[in-house]
């Protein structure tokens, strides 16, 4: 119960950069394996309806970012693959960027101390 | 891209849903093998898998929006819901449809007018620079302007107008075509008059400045063309005869155009002859503004060269101010039928404000009615915006059939206007695009007026609960004000249609018809046929006359006192209007001799001049002094008066007492002849035996006979006019006042029924019932009639631009009003109060 507490709600857009990275490290994954891989990369602090992956998804293909077919999962079950395209690539670079630039001015801010300003 | 997808998927609305349950099983299944792995019991393995996956409903419509166009796919849903609802209780929808039928198409039909009479733009280019020039004061109504030579010295002097029309708009006269002979009446206007105003003719030529002055030219407007011509497109270049004189047809106007006054369209234009005489004031003007050119700095300009020529020719021009005016409203009178227009656009959005009300209230009843089912939609996981987004789409469903149903009505109105005797041939109103516009835009207001109101009380937050029909009640509160500010205004114009009926006119139309005879190319004589009439069976008395009032183109002539040998405006005392006469006129009219005599048959052109005038010419002439046998000078002949007759009304029923004199007919050169006929017998009868008397007595002469109180009639058109619009609108407002009310007490009554039910069981008097039940709309009555009378009084400005002398505060009008809303009151919650006092404790104690 004390985790409820310190786990943080998934800000809109960031879900769907998740996804891009996980397929960019991993290829090719099917909706289950890409939920795994974000809850155990961001170590159970983040939580998020498996469910929800599914619908963002579907705006990756839609806007042409991944691609996706059925096929054979490890214990040969049908399942659906996402990978990332060409677009997808190009949409994880630029996201990659954005995101560590707005980080780094963040972080400037919180590191800045009252007598660096004087 | 995305879009396209999405639209495609909408459009298809293909059942793609297969995939995402494929996915979400196989899921599913991947997450309860990773459990089983780690040691959980099957079914709990099972459980956490879905626990952990969320509601798949709520991820299938996330799904399903990004599918497809969620807005555009709940609307539909929405639509068709609302239908269904719609359909379900028929009564509500078509209470609400009609109120809203209502309130629209008043509106639609205002604006449609006001569109025609003052948004449509004159047929003319460019008509902002377009001015019309008019004295300041004593020709106020009056649309003459200068004399010819005037008129030329303001075009050669001024600096202000790139040029300056001259038009006479009085012209009337025979036109002959073949073997047709047809009454017209059109404008003469100076040649750089088509040039000046920026009209193309459809067919022909029109004249220009290079033309030679008053050229034997005439332009046919397409009415005429179409009437008399049977729009044959070989007209240009016939011969016609117009008033005895050739004419050569060399065009014709486009359909679009009228001259430049809206009320008045010309059949025809020709190139004006030219008054030489000063005095002789026959030109109106109208001008086109320079670019850049203030219309202060114009009428600086011209007042200057008013003055010049006042200093020059001090006999005649008397240098009175001028001021300019935008065209097209019969000079003065736009500000009278702007005014008028206004204000009644002002009461049509009452009476739509009125009928929002009405509906917001149905509908916020209707609201708490289906509380059950709303609640239950709720806890089904609908969301309050989603709610509220469905009752305002039930509110704009309604509101958009409401206002094609308006649409419809106002278009049957708008014909049957165009039809009527005072729109044809004067003015068109068309329900164009601009109209139609206006129709949407006030169905969508309305829908947001009333539907908000529901939607409010469904909508996402919790509403901190003050008093349950608060909104309610002050919506019918402000709805009875409305009404009944409204009725006061019906009352008012009633009242004013009333005292306009009681102008004494000064002769008694009623009875008397008019014989419109043109002897010019006759041989008969006026006195002939006068005593060949009188000799008609059932006439009583009969008489001519040159003019009858109202007719139009009136203007006074100066008279002098005697002994005066300078004839300069300046030195005249009146300028009374001076009518000639036969003997027997003021009998046939109906006008009182108050002393003296009547003109006789022994006044002949040989004998001295004598007049009769009326009272206010004696008491402005010689105030205090008896005025028989007195004397004046009209146009420099001595004459004496011998009798005295009644005031009277002759250019407009709104003018304040003119002086007037009558003439023999001996004793003037007048040559147009008017017969007065007065009789006991009916109009149709009377018309048809003048017809035939005069068919005999002067045979081939164009006759037209008509009843005077017709003819007189068209000026109790404004008073007319505005006692329909305002009626219409009070009826309109009584009835929606009377839905408002019933619907708030019914409404009550059936919410209540049991609580009354209980009352009755434990001996509630039936007063206390009543109360309980129709209480409240009673006390919304009292106040916000209270209100609307109060708002009336000081809506009396407001009023006074529709009705001449509105005086709301007259005690007819507040009494007629305070029954009017008691009876309405009285009327609305009768049923109610009935059905609660039917209440039948013991039957609805085993109801539910």
């Amino acid at each position: 119960m004390l985790m409820l507490v310190s786990q943080m709600t998934v800000p809109q857009g960031t879900l769907a950069l998740m996804v891009l990275k996980t397929l960019d490290v991993l290829g090719p994954q099917h909706g289950y394996g890409i939920a795994r891989r974000i809850e155990q990369i961001s170590g159970d602090l983040l939580s998020v309806n498996q469910g929800t992956l599914y619908p963002v998804l579907l705006r990756l293909e839609q806007e042409g970012a991944v691609a996706s077919d059925w096929g054979p999962s490890e214990n040969n079950r049908r399942a659906r693959f996402y990978r990332l395209t060409r677009t997808g690539h190009k949409l994880l670079a630029t996201e990659t960027h954005d995101w560590e630039q707005t980080a780094a001015i963040i972080a400037r801010f919180f590191h800045v101390k009252a007598e660096d300003l004087a | 891209m995305r879009l396209l997808n999405r639209l495609l998927n909408f459009a298809t609305r293909r059942r793609t849903d297969d995939r995402l349950r494929e996915e979400i099983d196989s899921h599913l299944a991947l997450q309860t093998e990773e459990n089983l792995r780690v040691g959980m019991p099957p079914a709990e393995a099972r459980r956490q898998a879905r626990l952990k996956f969320g509601g798949p409903a709520a991820v299938r419509d996330a799904w399903q929006d990004e599918r497809s166009l969620p807005y555009l796919e709940g609307f539909l849903l929405d639509v068709r819901y609302a239908l269904r609802v719609l359909r379900k209780s028929p009564a509500f929808s078509l209470v609400a449809l009609v109120t809203l039928m209502l309130g629209i198409g008043a509106n639609v039909v205002v604006f449609g007018v006001l569109n025609a009479v003052l948004l449509k733009p004159l047929g003319v280019s460019d008509p902002a620079s377009l001015y019309q020039l008019r004295h300041k004061q004593w020709t106020t109504g009056r649309l003459l302007t200068t004399s010819y030579p005037a008129f030329e010295d303001y075009q050669r002097r001024n600096t202000a107008f790139t040029a300056l029309i001259g038009v006479y708009g009085y012209s009337a006269g025979r036109l002959r075509w073949r073997d047709g002979l047809l009454a017209v009446r059109g404008d003469d206007v100076t040649t750089n008059y088509f040039d000046v105003l920026g009209v193309e003719p459809a067919l022909g030529r029109f004249f220009h400045d290079s033309d030679e002055r008053s050229a034997p030219y005439l332009v046919l407007s397409d009415s005429l063309w179409r009437k008399a011509f049977h729009a044959d497109p070989t007209v240009v270049g016939t011969k016609v005869e117009f008033d005895k004189r050739p004419y050569t047809v060399i065009g014709v106007a486009p359909a679009s155009f009228h001259g430049a006054e809206r009320f008045v369209w010309p059949d025809f234009w020709l190139p004006m002859s030219p008054t030489p005489s000063r005095s002789v004031i026959d030109v109106t003007v109208l001008g086109r503004l320079k670019p850049g050119v203030t219309p202060e700095w114009a009428t600086d300009n011209l007042n200057a060269i008013s003055a010049q020529l006042a200093k020059e020719y001090p006999e005649t021009d008397d240098g009175q101010p001028l001021r300019l005016v935008h065209p097209g409203l019969l000079g003065d009178e736009g500000d009278v039928i702007r005014g008028f227009l206004y204000s009644v656009t002002l009461l049509a959005l009452l009476v739509l404000a009125a009928a929002c009300a009405n509906l917001a209230t149905l509908f916020a009843a209707r609201t708490a009615d289906r509380s059950r089912e709303l609640a239950l939609r709720i806890a089904l996981g609908s969301s309050r915006g989603r709610l509220a987004r469905q009752l305002l789409t039930e509110a704009i469903l309604v509101s958009l059939l409401g206002g094609a149903a308006g649409l419809v009505a106002a278009h049957l109105i708008v014909a049957a206007l165009n039809r009527s005797a005072a729109f044809r041939g004067a003015l068109t109103v068309t329900v164009d695009s601009r109209v139609y516009l206006a129709g949407l835009v006030l169905t969508l207001a309305s829908a947001l007026l009333f539907g908000l109101a529901p939607a409010w009380q469904a909508g996402p937050k919790p509403k901190p609960r003050v008093r349950r029909f608060a909104l309610r009640d002050i919506l019918l509160g402000v709805q009875i004000a409305i009404c009944t500010l409204l009725v006061t205004g019906s009352l008012v114009a009633v009242r004013g249609m009333v005292s306009a009926l009681h102008v004494p006119l000064g002769f008694q139309p009623q009875g008397a018809m008019l014989a419109n005879v043109d002897l010019s190319e006759s041989s008969a004589k006026p006195a002939a046929i006068l005593a060949a009439m009188r000799g008609l069976p059932g006439v009583t008395t009969a008489g001519t006359i040159n003019r009858t009032p109202f007719t139009g183109g009136l203007h006074g002539v100066p008279v002098f006192r005697p002994g005066t040998t300078e004839f300069k405006l300046q030195n005249s005392v009146l300028a009374p209007y001076v009518f000639s006469t036969s003997p027997g006129y003021l009998d046939a009219a109906g006008t009182r001799l108050l002393a003296g005599r009547d003109i006789s048959e022994h006044d002949t052109a040989a004998t001295p001049h004598i007049a009769v005038v009326n009272q206010a010419f004696a008491r402005r002439m010689w105030p205090g002094m008896p005025p028989i046998g007195q004397r004046f000078l009209l146009i420099s002949t001595l004459t004496e008066v011998v009798g005295i007759a009644e005031d009277g009304k002759y250019h407009d029923l709104q003018e304040s007492p003119q002086p007037a004199a009558y003439i023999p007919v001996s004793q003037s050169d007048s040559n147009s002849t008017v017969f007065v006929v007065r009789s006991r017998r009916t109009a149709s009868e009377m018309a048809a035996t003048l017809r035939q008397a005069l068919g005999s007595l002067a045979p081939n002469a164009p006759i037209s006979v008509k009843d005077w109180s017709d003819d007189v009639a068209s000026q109790l058109f404004p008073a007319r006019a505005a006692t329909v619009a305002l009626g219409a609108m009070g009826l309109l407002a009584a009835m929606l006042s009377v839905t408002g009310i019933f619907g708030m007490a019914a409404y009550t009554v059936s919410r209540r029924k049991k609580e009354l039910g209980i009352r009755v069981a434990l001996g509630a008097r039936k007063t206390q019932v009543m109360t309980a039940a129709v209480g409240r709309p009673i006390v919304l009555l009292g106040v916000g009639s209270l209100l609307g009378l109060f708002s009336g009084v000081f809506a009396s400005r407001l009023l006074n631009q529709i009705v001449y002398q509105a005086n709301p505060r007259d005690p007819v009008v507040v009494g007629g009003a305070v029954l009017t809303m008691a009876l309405l009151g009285v009327a609305a919650s009768a049923i109610p109060a009935v059905r609660a006092l039917a209440v039948d404790p013991s039957r609805l104690m085993r109801e539910d």
